[in-house]
């Protein structure tokens, strides 16, 4: 068997370099391309950056949930399907995270304030809590089996619930509707020309980047329960070398009929 | 099923597990157990604390998951349908399975509506088992005697196949051996097959007619290669 | 069809028989929550009519807190004497099981909401408009909290942490069903019940979609060790 000691296959150097390649030329579309934004001027330019990675979040959570329920299903049920979800889930808490600060980023040169409970920041908000739950449980679940088939049902649990917040949370500020917002406030405004490239681009650039991460990730994940394979080898031959006493007749205060001697 | 390696036709085996490996957490309780245990048998497993008996016993039972190897119980792939296998089995286990805050009464009624059973059959149960006076006692409030007494009383209301005890005779005084060995011997009667794990081999000895020693989390002669010795008479080397 | 309406009346049952003797929850949890209800007014300052405005919410955060606690002690149950290894040895089919647990968490709650709104109606100055409102968005409200809760129940059961779990894990689900029957309860309230309509349903949808998600989910959660 090949030996792996690393995170590295043949896609990830191919992923990186597009990844890496792709933001850079997103920091150039994003900051010098495209034109400030006639109402919230620069701070519009964090919407390259916001809007994929909370596509992206969104993305991550869909294939956790996609590679949960493969693993619930008798048929698909395979360890990698478990790894891929519990990778997926990181990123996508991570992505969440990272909309949640860039939201409040632009929030505050827009809005004037850093939170404020528009609807989308609030079901970011709990989404991003419904899925550091799944983390946390992942975390506490020590057997490896009984912690992939709880943490696949809480994923999809999870997963089911995402609509319902959403629209609750819609209506709830639709029907509440702030003063806050500033004229020009949401996060879509009328875009066009460069603008729409440097976006498109933007969420190319965060496919890759998830991609790159999700594919080491998993390697990572892999290699670990490689690694916990063989501690756990070790462990079963330490356990069977307890019953050489047994095997031999010598004298115990159990004089079993021992008839099998050493292991057939 | 009924087939072995000697070709001896034989009893049907009730069990038959060959590399069970059971990791629990992180911790492989089984490392490899091949066992046969045919219809009517009463197996005695032996070994020191930490051997693997109860691991063994829960695995029978469909309780402990099969990490490795193969698994067949009462023809049932242990892989595959472990709910199927529960079914048939009773467990007398170190707990009750029991509720703290129901009654005797109460808790082997729901345990024998919840094995399908009536509750008439719960009533009979506090009789066998001698706990006619505690009848209306809490859980919380039994001594450990009469909690060891009550965990017998479930035992007795499932319609088993397969029955599985862990150290049955631990914690019990001699009126609840006397009880205990009945069952056993009335089990052995309807031909019921009984796997029981003991350190009191003076008292399980004669009630066993067949024996497995068992050492890190392994069977050493748990293959059935030979007939099983038939039945003793259950009844002469029983009762105190 | 009918042994399965037995299994559910028989865990319900057996639920509701041990919640009758130790009174956990009418003893611990709704004194819980009518301080909870306290509390609140304490951190709000009761001369200034603010508490009658967002009475429904304070008393459906009350309700929550008090779900966790009743959801996390129907599962301690089970863990008592190797209480969960007699039901999977059972032959209980194990949707009956859930769905009797979440009956017996639910008949639970309805009876803590009805002590704790007579509470709300006299400590808040709340006056009581379209009951028939309150009473049916509270009982969608409580079939959705029991319902997801017992899912988030048998997923935490038996680790080590649950009690810190389980609110992390159940809170964010149920945020809907709380936004939900504190509008509804807004609406009724204000006597406007055609504002109540969008939440009702919201909260119907929850629970009919966690039941489901239970019914199919706790064989996988209950099966392994």
């Amino acid at each position: 068997m090949k030996e792996t000691a690393t995170t590295r296959t043949w896609l990830t150097p191919v992923l990186g370099v597009l990844a890496l390649g792709s933001l850079a030329v997103l920091a150039v579309l994003g900051l010098w391309v495209a034109p400030p934004d006639a109402v919230q001027g620069d701070a519009q330019r964090l919407m390259y950056v916001h809007v994929p990675t909370a596509t992206l979040a969104y993305v991550a959570f869909g294939v956790t949930s996609l590679a949960s329920a493969l693993y619930l299903w008798r048929r698909t049920r395979a360890p990698r399907w478990d790894r891929l979800a519990a990778s997926s889930a990181e990123l996508g808490v991570v992505f969440t995270g990272l909309t949640l600060v860039l939201g409040m980023l632009w929030g505050r040169p827009v809005w004037g304030v850093y939170w404020t409970w528009d609807a989308r920041l609030v079901s970011t908000a709990v989404l991003f809590f419904l899925y550091l739950g799944y983390l946390a449980l992942r975390r506490v679940i020590v057997d490896p089996d009984a912690r992939a088939r709880r943490c696949a049902v809480a994923a999809l649990v999870a997963f089911a619930d995402i609509p319902i917040v959403h629209y609750s949370v819609e209506w709830w500020r639709s029907l509440h509707q702030d003063s806050t917002l500033l004229p020009g406030g949401r996060l879509d405004p009328e875009i066009s020309g460069d603008m729409l490239v440097a976006l498109l681009w933007g969420m190319v650039a965060f496919a890759l980047t998830y991609a790159y991460l999700l594919v080491r990730r998993c390697r990572l994940a892999a290699m670990e329960e490689g690694l916990e394979q063989r501690v756990l080898d070790v462990a079963v031959a330490e356990r069977r070398a307890e019953a050489a006493p047994v095997a031999a007749p010598v004298a115990t205060p159990v004089p079993a009929p021992v008839t099998g001697g050493g292991r057939a | 099923m009924g087939r072995f390696q000697g070709g001896i036709p034989l009893q049907p085996l009730v069990a038959h597990l060959r590399s069970a490996v059971t990791v629990l957490g992180r911790y492989p309780a089984l490392a490899g157990v091949d066992l046969d245990v045919a219809e009517g048998e009463v197996v005695l497993l032996t070994g020191p604390n930490g051997a693997g008996k109860t691991t063994l016993l829960r695995l029978l039972a469909g309780l402990a998951p099969l990490t490795g190897g193969h698994a067949e119980v009462l023809g049932h792939d242990l892989r595959q349908d472990r709910r199927a296998v529960r079914r048939h089995v009773a467990v007398l286990g170190h707990e009750t399975f029991c509720y703290e805050d129901l009654t005797v009464r109460e808790n082997l009624r729901f345990h024998a509506r919840a094995a399908g059973g009536s509750v008439e059959s719960a009533d009979a149960a506090i009789e066998r088992v001698g706990l006619i006076r505690s009848a209306d006692t809490p859980h919380r409030l039994l001594s450990a005697g009469q909690r060891r007494r009550l965990a017998l009383g479930v035992v007795a209301t499932r319609p088993a196949r397969l029955l599985l005890l862990d150290e049955p005779h631990a914690g019990l005084d001699a009126a609840g051996r006397v009880v205990l060995d009945d069952l056993i011997g009335a089990a052995g009667a309807e031909g019921v097959t009984v796997v029981m794990a003991s350190h009191e081999l003076e008292r399980a000895r004669p009630l066993a007619t067949r024996e497995v020693a068992m050492a890190g989390g392994y069977a050493a002669s748990g293959v059935l290669d030979h007939e099983p010795r038939p039945a003793r008479s259950r009844t002469t080397g029983a009762l105190v | 069809m009918r042994r399965f309406a037995g299994s559910v009346l028989l865990v319900a049952g057996k639920d509701l028989r041990i919640e009758g003797r130790s009174r956990v929850t009418t003893n611990q949890v709704l004194p819980f929550a009518g301080l909870v209800l306290l509390l609140f007014a304490f951190a709000l300052d009761p001369d200034r009519g603010l508490l009658p405005r967002v009475a429904p919410g304070l008393f459906w955060v009350a309700v929550l807190l008090a779900a966790l606690l009743a959801v996390s002690r129907a599962f301690a149950v089970e863990a008592e004497n190797g209480a969960r290894d007699g039901l999977r040895l059972s032959v209980l089919d194990p949707a009956a099981v859930y769905l009797g647990k979440a009956a017996g968490v639910a008949a639970q709650l309805v009876a803590l909401e009805a002590v704790l709104a007579a509470g709300l109606f006299v400590l808040y100055d709340v006056d009581a408009h379209q009951v028939w409102l309150l009473a049916l968005s509270a009982g969608l409200a409580t079939a959705g909290l029991a319902a997801a809760g017992s899912v988030y129940g048998a997923l935490a059961a038996g680790l080590r942490v649950r009690e810190t779990l389980l609110p992390l894990l159940l809170l964010p689900v149920v945020a809907p069903v709380m936004l939900g029957a504190t509008r509804a309860w807004e609406a009724a309230l204000n006597g406007v019940p055609s504002d109540a309509w969008p939440w009702v349903q919201v909260m119907a949808a929850f629970a009919v979609m966690y039941t489901a998600l239970g019914v199919i989910a706790f064989g996988p959660l209950l099966e392994e060790s």
